[in-house]
């Protein structure tokens, strides 16, 4: 490996992506025969954001299916994308985690090539280009949608954005779930959404939402007590990302058991 | 017929070597020094955007002083080259070494090869993962020193180091450290005001992008309190003066 130096006219500036290419080390996609028919892989599946007092949550369930086979029961879909955002993802696992290391990557590499941060509207954009990269794959079965919420530390609020295969990006204004149970745990959120929730309001809210979702879609994982997996729960506000203690969600779900009178 | 000109290497060579030297002389210097939580970087600039520290990977930092376009370009590769490798193999692979070896070849490559050197000095400093520092020292010819306690950049790098050394202690805190730093730095007949200074840190226990700029306000306590201790040396010295000169009364 030599010190990638170009040519100003050749120059990637602070563009990972595009750096990867100049390199050599993007290979364009040769399959083309391969459908979704042949191709077994894992899909991960619900993910959401919902919107509160002081950011925004963001949580997924851990299950990874192969068709009608549980693939993995530990998997983790929610990730900090950098030190005030983070990324979820519902579809092709393999993929779906290669899309959020590129992004994480890209990220820090525009912070530290320029000297500042790409503003939040940037990142969503950026994603937006990653996941449009994406769409030959998409075609194949590999689809990989994701959601993307942050604190925009310019317009000092939390925002929520979703995406389509094609790359289009949507800002939401209160909440968005995906995945395969996302509808399900986006009526939850529809119901029980109120402005300006606490710490544990919003949590017990998400715990709701994706404990429906597991209970209506077989692809969802639900709480697991048995080996002690529970669903992934993140704040971000403006102190920044930060990963739930599993201990609280267990007990958020526990509550939800009782007050619904399941045992 | 005329003979090509003939220059002997050796002249080529000392020429080169000059012209660089000159080139960097021309910069202010910068110090590098491991401190209690990891290492420390201190360099004056003026530019508040126009950095001379900078972050390359979470456990690696870089600094440079000269040409600013020249190691701006030479920070802007190792921050690619960085991101690349942990992309492609792991965040754990990416370490300070291949990259000082890289620069190295390449700067010694511009040396002997192109029609100009490149008029930087340049730093790589890395903090293992077991937390030990490891500073690699790169000049404009492509030698590589490795250090383990302090480097000094810059023109002046001899007599600040001499400075620095008398001064300089393993495991002292960071603001012991920083006052070391510019003490060394500023000549005595000298002042600085904290907007001129630029400095950062490598820190263990900030995880896992351990580089960290001192913001303004940091740097301001941290500059009041190296002139209080000027102040304060500079008081003592006279002190010392007047009472040696009652005695030999």
């Amino acid at each position: 490996m030599s010190l990638p130096i170009f040519h100003p006219v050749e120059d990637p500036g602070p563009n990972f992506s595009l750096l990867l290419e100049k390199l050599g080390l993007i290979v364009p996609n040769s399959v083309n025969e391969v459908s979704e028919k042949y191709l077994k892989v894992p899909h991960g599946t619900t993910v959401l954001a919902v919107k509160f007092k002081d950011g925004v949550l963001m949580a997924g369930d851990r299950r990874a299916t192969e068709a009608n086979r549980i693939a993995y029961r530990m998997m983790e879909k929610v990730f900090p994308a950098d030190s005030h955002s983070a990324i979820a993802i519902a579809g092709a696992a393999g993929p779906a985690i290669e899309l959020v290391k590129l992004f994480q990557t890209q990220l820090a590499h525009f912070e530290k090539v320029e000297g500042v941060a790409l503003t939040l509207e940037g990142k969503a954009n950026q994603l937006g280009q990653l996941v449009k990269a994406h769409f030959d794959m998409a075609l194949m079965g590999m689809v990989v949608v994701p959601l993307f919420a942050g604190f925009d530390l310019n317009k000092n609020c939390a925002r929520i954005f979703s995406y389509d295969v094609t790359g289009g990006y949507y800002e939401e204004s209160d909440y968005q779930a995906t995945g395969s149970g996302g509808r399900d745990a986006k009526g939850v959120l529809k119901q029980g959404y109120k402005v300006n929730m606490s710490d544990e309001q919003v949590i017990e809210l998400a715990v709701r939402a994706l404990f429906d979702a597991a209970d209506e879609d077989s692809a969802t994982g639900g709480p697991d007590p048995l080996r002690g997996i529970y669903p992934i729960v993140s704040l971000i506000t403006k102190d920044g990302y930060k990963e739930v203690e599993e201990l609280v969600v267990k007990n958020a779900f526990d509550s939800l058991i009782n007050q619904r009178g399941i045992s | 017929m005329t003979l090509p000109f003939y220059v002997a290497p050796e002249q080529v060579m000392k020429d080169r070597a000059e012209y660089a030297q000159k080139g960097i002389a021309r910069g202010r210097s910068l110090i590098a020094t491991v401190y209690r939580d990891g290492i420390l970087m201190v360099g004056e600039n003026p530019s508040r955007s126009l950095h001379k520290i900078s972050e390359i990977y979470d456990r690696l930092a870089f600094a440079g002083v000269g040409k600013y376009n020249e190691f701006d370009q030479l920070r802007v590769a190792g921050i690619r080259h960085a991101d690349v490798r942990g992309f492609t193999y792991s965040r754990d692979d990416v370490d300070g070494r291949s990259l000082a070896n890289l620069y190295a070849q390449y700067l010694g490559q511009v040396f002997t090869h192109e029609m100009k050197p490149l008029e930087v000095e340049i730093l790589v400093v890395e903090l293992r993962p077991d937390g030990s520092p490891e500073l690699y020292h790169i000049s404009y010819d492509g030698t590589v020193v490795d250090e383990d306690s302090f480097v000094v950049l810059g023109g002046e790098s001899a007599s600040i180091s001499e400075r620095f050394k008398a001064k300089f202690e393993p495991a002292w805190d960071l603001s012991k450290a920083f006052v070391a730093c510019l003490d060394s730095l500023i000549e005595p007949n000298r002042t600085v005001k904290a907007t001129e200074i630029e400095a950062a840190v490598l820190d263990k226990n900030k995880k896992p992008r351990c580089f960290r700029r001192l913001d303004n306000s940091e740097l301001e306590e941290l500059v009041t309190n190296w002139q209080n201790d000027r102040q304060s040396k500079k008081e003592d010295s006279q002190k010392d003066e007047f009472g040696s000169t009652g005695a030999s009364n």
